[in-house]
């Protein structure tokens, strides 16, 4: 009972309080409001003011977090978006809470089923950031986005994402996922080529419509 | 204190007098005093508490923006943020805490669960959105938020005390505001504002077994 | 019990008593089958000539067309092994079965929620109430005929999403009220009486009067939560206390029974995966962890090597944050407002920087699949794990306890402060942590090893007051244990794959029953599933840690102080997303 625990504990928050200023005085100016003040506060061997100055400064988010899911359109020659899905419905069928819903189009002189939704919606009071649809999908049209800063005001008119909202560009894919997307793409350029040399190869046999699913 | 806030755009300080006088409006000080110290309640619910704590602590530190200290108690809170499932069995003492809020009081629905239901809105002990018993100002989507998400949630609010008039707003209007009614735990959930409805609805179900050669009940259906 | 003859195996006691024990013969089933009225038999017998001391879980599982309710009972020897199985069968009609709690007093809560779900009647349990709903509530939404207002269908997917989902929202769409509400026919609101909390109220009214008569003061019962600062949640506690002495104390739990298990049951295999990380929501990988080894026992597939590195790996960072967690939150409850808490945090955040770059989400990692993991290791985050691994998280933790180890507050509010022998804590089914600070060196990882825990150099923690600050000091050292199996595990990492197959959104799972159990940062965390063969389980259990730890809060609390209470409460750091599930 001598309070000597007390003041070595006393001793570790003072050390903690002083080397805030030492730090300041070590790293000068650029410690704050730079991105690399911000990633060196996060470093394992980061000493002092630990708090990110959320919204002057910001957390870089890494490649592979996750926040709602989007659906991802090539750009085609003339500016129109060709959404890559094919409403195969398998994200539909992988989500945990069921929050997707696919209106599937049809030909309207064969009736038959064309590659392209007509419809999908996220309900992203629902959806729970797992990031099932993403992992699953054969064709890479849907991914996990980076954008969190969506606080709004009346969820009944915003929370049920459609088409069109969900729909950003391959280039904004490639810029917040910049490996997944080239090592994505580098892979279906490979099928690609794979299935013309086969295609090449034998001419005569027909192969069967595209929108196999 | 940045003066540049306060100010009314377009009314004219003289340059020796700019930082020492600030002409503003009623209405802007009084939304700039109040949007700078909104004290959220200390009540955390299910996952989404765990990245309202982080928000908190050291490295996010939403005391930057004057949400200054959680209090325990709904008494000295201006804030709820309702962070988590919001279950059957909780939501009567969510109302009754919501109730004891003194006006000027504003809600928070943090990630998909309070928002709508989230993932286990399916459930049968989870209430649909917070929103279905007491009004939510800020939605913020997400399963859990991140803390700076959360912290957007919040600056959003911030923007919409800002824009609210002296004049509107509800807690000066005449007469007391009515408490919202707390709802009951029966064989499942009601909510006193529908008894009617359920009673309505339970005859209809009554009257549907009731009807000769519908369902297995037709036959032990009392012969009145 | 014998006289004639020394029972070494529970095969001496099927072949014994062949009338009333059989061996599961079910396809995928083991364990025995005993029947109703000689289990308490039974279990005495296992129990004290078997040494199969701790009861681990009790679930039930409604087999509707076998017209057929089953309660499944798995016990284990502290000194480690595998498991004994047997169950109990009672017809669905009107099931009744003894309740065990004479011989496993930890049956009790876990014997009271079977109740709620499954509507079964434990004879002889002393305080059969409902647990996750309340009183009053129509019908037990486990059995398998019952739905739930938001009824679609049996299983998932449901066929209304694609190819002609036409968006909807379920309250507008699916219920007669537009709400997630339903109601007996002929329901008339106007009538009800609530009942309450009579029932618990009542259970401590038995006690307020007993009082010393000699020196007559009044008892009185105190609510403590659900909204209130310390209970790490919204848990509850009814406590009846003397002045500030607390005579009685029962655990209210269910402010967040979020319907885990029948949401699981609905589920695909695959689409539990990130159901489970929000169990335990602070320690998701754990979760993941006990699932994919209950599943993949049934599977029979094994994970690459590089990929049950990565799972310890991952499980072990994630054990760290859980700890450091615990220990600043256990201060915030003795009044150490924040700092420690801070501390505890600050560290925390950075293995959440791995977790974020690793599998994407700070807290909902998602991180296993059946015969693998998800993600191998990005660009850089190795040299983060190993710069925390190495340098800054054994120089924190010597922080930490050069902080508040010898603080002289904390000890006197610590030491012999919420105390449970050796013998309480196994009879009351305590694991993890909690059970190995009461002087049980019982931890999973070496008492059964799964993965590959057995190439590991690592202690297990043990002290032996069974006080709060030995759990305390438990945490803190296992800590440093985490932190010798991460630098372990990242000298050893094997390059290769990892997964084994592919990840596939729907897997076949052959027909049986499995049991996955790991160690997590709380205790014992097992998953029971049974597959009928199909895309989807037929039962999906959880053995909650902190569910079922609750059962040691009022011996704690017991002739403690009221504020002693919620000290007692952080000690056995309970996180509600799994107890109530």
């Amino acid at each position: 009972m001598n309070g000597l625990g007390i003041i070595r504990g006393l001793g570790v928050t003072f050390k903690h309080f002083f080397q805030t200023y030492l730090e300041d005085l070590r790293a000068g100016k650029g410690r704050y409001f730079t991105e690399e003040g911000v990633q060196a506060r996060s470093r394992a061997d980061q000493k002092g003011l630990f708090t990110v100055q959320y919204p002057e400064e910001k957390l870089p988010v890494p490649e592979e977090f996750r926040y709602n899911p989007f659906l991802v359109y090539d750009e085609g020659p003339n500016g129109e978006q060709n959404l890559r899905c094919t409403s195969c419905g398998i994200c539909a069928k992988a989500c945990p809470p069921q929050c997707i819903w696919i209106v599937r189009s049809d030909d309207p002189v064969t009736g038959r089923p064309v590659p392209v939704p007509a419809e999908f919606y996220i309900d992203i009071d629902i959806c729970m950031n797992c990031g099932s649809c993403a992992e699953f999908c054969p064709f890479d049209a849907i991914k996990m986005d980076h954008e969190y800063e969506i606080a709004s005001y009346d969820r009944i008119a915003h929370h049920i994402y459609d088409k069109a909202k969900l729909s950003k560009s391959a280039q904004y894919y490639a810029t917040i996922r910049p490996t997944n997307a080239a090592r994505e793409d580098a892979e279906r350029a490979a099928k690609e080529a794979a299935k013309a040399a086969k295609a090449a190869e034998r001419p005569v046999r027909k192969i069967g419509p595209e929108n196999a699913n | 204190m940045s003066t540049e806030e306060l100010n009314t755009p377009g009314m004219q300080v003289p340059p020796e007098l700019q930082n020492q006088v600030s002409i503003t409006t009623l209405n802007r000080i009084y939304n700039w005093s109040r949007r700078n110290s909104l004290w959220p309640m200390m009540f955390g619910l299910a996952c989404c508490a765990i990245e309202m704590i982080c928000a908190a602590a050291a490295r996010y530190d939403f005391a930057r923006f004057g949400f200054e200290v959680m209090r325990p108690s709904p008494r000295q809170a201006d804030v709820m943020i309702v962070s988590g499932t919001v279950t059957k069995k909780m939501i009567p003492q969510i109302v009754r805490l919501y109730n004891q809020m003194p006006e000027p009081k504003y809600v928070i629905a943090m990630g998909a669960c309070a928002s709508g239901g989230g993932p286990f809105k399916e459930g049968y002990n989870v209430v649909s959105g917070v929103d279905k018993f007491i009004p939510v100002d800020v939605y913020i989507p997400g399963c859990p938020p991140t803390p700076q998400a959360l912290l957007n949630g919040m600056i959003t609010l911030q923007k919409k005390v800002d824009n609210e008039s002296l004049k509107e707003v509800r807690w000066y209007k005449k007469g007391a505001s009515e408490p919202i009614p707390v709802p009951v735990l029966g064989p499942d959930l009601m909510d006193p504002r529908k008894f009617g409805l359920i009673k309505e609805e339970s005859q209809k179900m009554l009257e549907q077994q009731q009807m000769p050669g519908t369902g297995p009940a037709a036959e032990e259906a009392p012969a009145v | 019990m014998t006289d004639s003859m020394i029972l070494t195996d529970v095969s001496d006691i099927a072949a014994r008593y062949p009338e009333w024990i059989t061996a599961d013969g079910r396809p995928g089933y083991s364990g025995y089958i005993v029947a109703a009225d000689h289990l308490l038999e039974f279990c005495r017998m296992v129990r004290d000539d078997l040494d199969y001391d701790l009861l681990s879980m009790v679930a039930g599982v409604d087999y509707i067309t076998e017209n057929m309710m089953e309660v499944v009972y798995y016990v284990y020897k502290t000194t480690g092994g595998g498991a004994l199985v047997f169950k109990v069968q009672t017809p669905r009609d009107n099931p009744v079965v003894p309740s065990i709690f004479p011989i496993y007093p930890g049956a009790e809560l876990q014997e009271r929620e079977i109740y709620d779900l499954f509507g079964i009647n434990f004879e002889g349990h002393p305080d059969l109430r409902r647990i996750f709903l309340w009183e009053g509530f129509a019908g037990h939404p486990m059995r398998k005929d019952w739905k739930e207002p938001y009824y679609e269908e049996e299983l998932k997917p449901f066929k209304s999403r694609w190819p002609q989902g036409h968006v909807y929202r379920a309250e507008d769409e699916l219920t007669p009220l537009k709400d997630n509400v339903q109601f007996p026919a002929g329901f008339d609101p106007y009538d009800w009486e609530a009942e309450g909390e009579q029932m618990l109220y009542a259970q401590l009214r038995k006690l307020q009067n007993a009082g010393d008569e000699e020196l007559k003061t009044d008892r009185m019962i105190v609510n403590l939560g659900p909204q209130h600062p310390s209970t790490h949640g919204v848990f509850r506690m009814a406590a009846l206390i003397e002045g500030e002495q607390v005579v009685e104390l029962k655990p209210v739990v269910g402010y967040l029974h979020r319907n885990h298990e029948k949401i699981g049951e609905r589920n695909t295999w695959q689409q539990n995966m990130p159901f489970t990380d929000r169990l335990d929501y602070i320690s998701s990988i754990s979760n993941n962890f006990g699932y994919v080894l209950a599943v993949e026992k049934l599977m029979n597939v094994k994970p690459p090597e590089r990929a049950e590195y990565l799972r310890v790996l991952f499980a072990e960072l994630t054990r760290l944050s859980n700890h450091l967690m615990a220990v600043g939150f256990l201060l915030n409850d003795l009044g150490a407002y924040f700092t420690p808490a801070l501390y505890g945090l600050e560290e925390r955040e950075l293995i959440l920087d791995i977790f974020e770059i690793v599998t994407g989400s700070r807290m909902m990692c998602n991180y296993m699949r059946f015969g693998g993991v998800v993600r191998d290791l990005p660009e850089g985050s190795y040299e983060k794990i190993r710069d925390l691994a190495f340098d800054r998280l054994p120089r924190k933790i010597d922080d930490i306890d050069a902080y508040l180890t010898g603080n002289e507050i904390v000890r006197v509010r610590c030491e012999g402060i919420g105390v449970l022998t050796a013998e309480e804590a196994i009879k009351y089914s305590l694991t993890g942590p909690n059970l190995r600070a009461s002087g049980v060196p019982y931890d999973i990882r070496r008492a059964d090893p799964y993965s590959i825990y057995d190439r590991f150099d690592f202690d297990v923690v043990v002290r032996y007051h069974g006080d709060v600050y030995d759990r305390y000091l438990v945490r803190l050292e296992e800590m440093r244990q985490s932190i010798r199996i991460i630098q372990q595990a990242l000298k050893a990492i094997p390059e290769g794959p990892i997964m084994t197959g592919k990840s596939a959104y729907q897997v076949r799972v052959p027909a049986g029953e499995a049991y996955g159990r790991v160690e997590g940062p709380k205790g014992e965390l097992g998953f029971y599933v049974i597959s009928n063969g199909k895309g989807n389980p037929y039962r999906y259990h959880v053995r909650a840690p902190s569910f079922i730890n609750l059962h040691g809060l009022a011996p704690m609390s017991r002739g403690g102080k009221i504020a002693d209470v919620v000290v007692n409460l952080g000690a056995l750091d309970i996180v509600l997303g799994e107890i109530d599930r």
